[in-house]
């Protein structure tokens, strides 16, 4: 009887974990069953910097993700504009995945919009420009050298945001959006040679990856994953589609917890059966 | 002739440009930003390498009536509506990244969800491979189990609420051997990379010119 039971858990046919993971993941959605959520020392960290920043300063921000990450990272984008533009600073926005920049560009227009900031004045679009480890390294000499137009054509010097702003030494904060191996760029060209202040967003998959950067202090803070832009969200006192996804999150994991523990079970039990 | 040239061209942009990343003063400074300009000039031309590499393997496919030949047949399709929306954005709307230009309805409305959804697909196969693949067969993969549970509990509410512990030992694995592990991958990463670009620039490894 018992061997039976664990043959039948053993062999369990995909379709059905799928199902109860489908299940797992939308219920909490529309039921929003979370938690508590606690801001992290990465997480406190990056807003700490953002919130250094006075009216007037300028934020880079690099979107180097696509719609895959979108889940995770757009939250997170639009919880650091929502900061950055409460604080007046200046936000010029480029990327380095052409095809996810209109996200980062979406965002962007619809968190301005919210503090009625005006294009052009107040924050920039410049772009994508081919070759990001020659445009970061050119970057701390003249932006204008790679950006003399933004995304639709209008020449960067007639716009207002980008005055007195030329090199690495003219931007206080890079804040980068990333979900892969970008980062390690931006650490090695613009913060070890530049010496640029940087913070970064970034997919969970993708957090371990900063980790050491941030224990040496090349990078002053990390938001990592949906639970990072759930912290963020909790720090700035918007909570956004990050809080929101953060049940889906918390059960989907207990979900796969349970499976590794059930598989296990049905492992060794099974072997002892057999001898 | 053939092959001196280019090594010679390889070797004295390399060894100019390891001298104008620790000397960046004039006039090592502004030659090395127009290398940099030409460098990314160069980039931009090998995306239109890419598009002709992925229309002829297509035309091709369709030429020859592969299996799944309407599979390219639709990516060409998809190929040329998305160029011709981009070229209408760029006529009514200034630019094609507009918000309200053709070819970001159909970012928004089609490339995005189908990257997405694309995406999603992985958590179903991470729950299967779960429940699968991930046992408890000898010492490392016990540890490397254990590890994950409690990373996977620190990192959610439920997991404070049941114990202190876990977010506090999720932080500690991600502060010190997981740390440790990667420094060590970046490091021997790194060392890999100056040791191939040291015999690129000294003409050992060739295989480029091929």
């Amino acid at each position: 009887m018992s061997k039976g039971f664990w043959d039948v858990i053993n062999t369990l046919d995909r379709r059905i974990i799928f199902l109860i993971l489908l299940v797992c993941v939308t219920l909490p959605l529309l039921l929003n069953v979370g938690g508590e959520i606690r801001p992290t020392p990465p997480v406190r960290r990056a807003h700490a910097a953002v919130a250094s920043l006075e009216a007037g300063d300028v934020m880079l921000v690099s979107i180097d993700f696509d719609a895959t990450s979108a889940p995770e990272l757009m939250p997170m984008l639009r919880s650091v504009l929502r900061q950055a533009f409460e604080k007046d600073v200046r936000v010029i926005m480029l990327g380095h995945i052409a095809i996810g920049l209109p996200l980062g560009h979406m965002a962007l227009e619809e968190v301005a919009a919210e503090y009625g900031k005006e294009y052009g004045v107040d924050y920039v679009d410049l772009g994508y420009r081919p070759g990001y480890i020659a445009v970061m390294i050119g970057m701390g000499r003249e932006i204008r050298d790679f950006f003399d137009s933004d995304y639709q054509g209008l020449q960067v010097e007639d716009l207002p945001v980008m005055d007195g702003v030329h090199s690495y030494a003219d931007i206080d904060l890079l804040f980068g959006f990333e979900h892969g191996a970008v980062i390690d760029y931006w650490v090695r060209y613009a913060q070890a040679r530049f010496d640029q202040r940087m913070a970064f967003g970034t997919t969970a998959v993708m957090a371990p990856d900063a980790y050491p950067y941030l224990q040496s202090n090349q990078i002053e803070g990390l938001v990592g994953g949906l639970k990072g832009a759930a912290e963020y969200e909790t720090l700035i006192g918007r909570p956004g589609l990050g809080t929101r996804g953060m049940p889906a999150q918390q059960w989907a994991h207990l979900l796969v917890i349970g499976f590794i523990l059930l598989g296990n079970i049905g492992y060794f039990v099974t072997r002892r059966n057999r001898g | 002739m053939k092959r001196s040239i280019p090594l010679a061209i390889t070797f004295l942009t390399g060894v100019f440009l390891v001298i104008s990343f620790f000397v960046p003063h004039e006039p090592l400074g502004a030659l090395e930003q127009r290398l940099l300009i030409w460098f990314s000039i160069v980039s931009g031309f090998t995306m239109l390498l890419g598009v002709d590499n992925l229309l002829r393997t297509h035309i091709r496919k369709i030429g020859r009536r592969n299996s799944g030949w309407w599979h390219s047949g639709f990516l060409l399709l998809g190929f040329a509506a998305t160029v011709v929306l981009g070229v209408l954005g760029r006529i009514h709307h200034g630019s094609p990244f507009h918000m309200q230009s053709p070819f970001m309805f159909v970012y928004t409305y089609s490339i995005v969800p189908l990257q997405g959804t694309m995406f999603a697909l992985l958590a179903f196969f991470i729950a299967s491979a779960s429940y699968r693949a991930f046992r408890a067969r000898n010492t490392v993969a016990t540890l490397l189990l254990v590890s994950a549970v409690i990373v996977m509990l620190g990192r959610i509410p439920i997991g404070a609420a049941i114990s202190e512990f876990f977010p506090a030992a999720q932080e500690w694995i991600m502060d010190v051997p997981q740390l440790a592990a990667k420094r060590g991958i970046q490091i021997g990463a790194a060392l890999g990379a100056v040791s191939m670009s040291l015999r690129i620039i000294l003409g050992i490894e060739r295989s480029y010119l091929s």
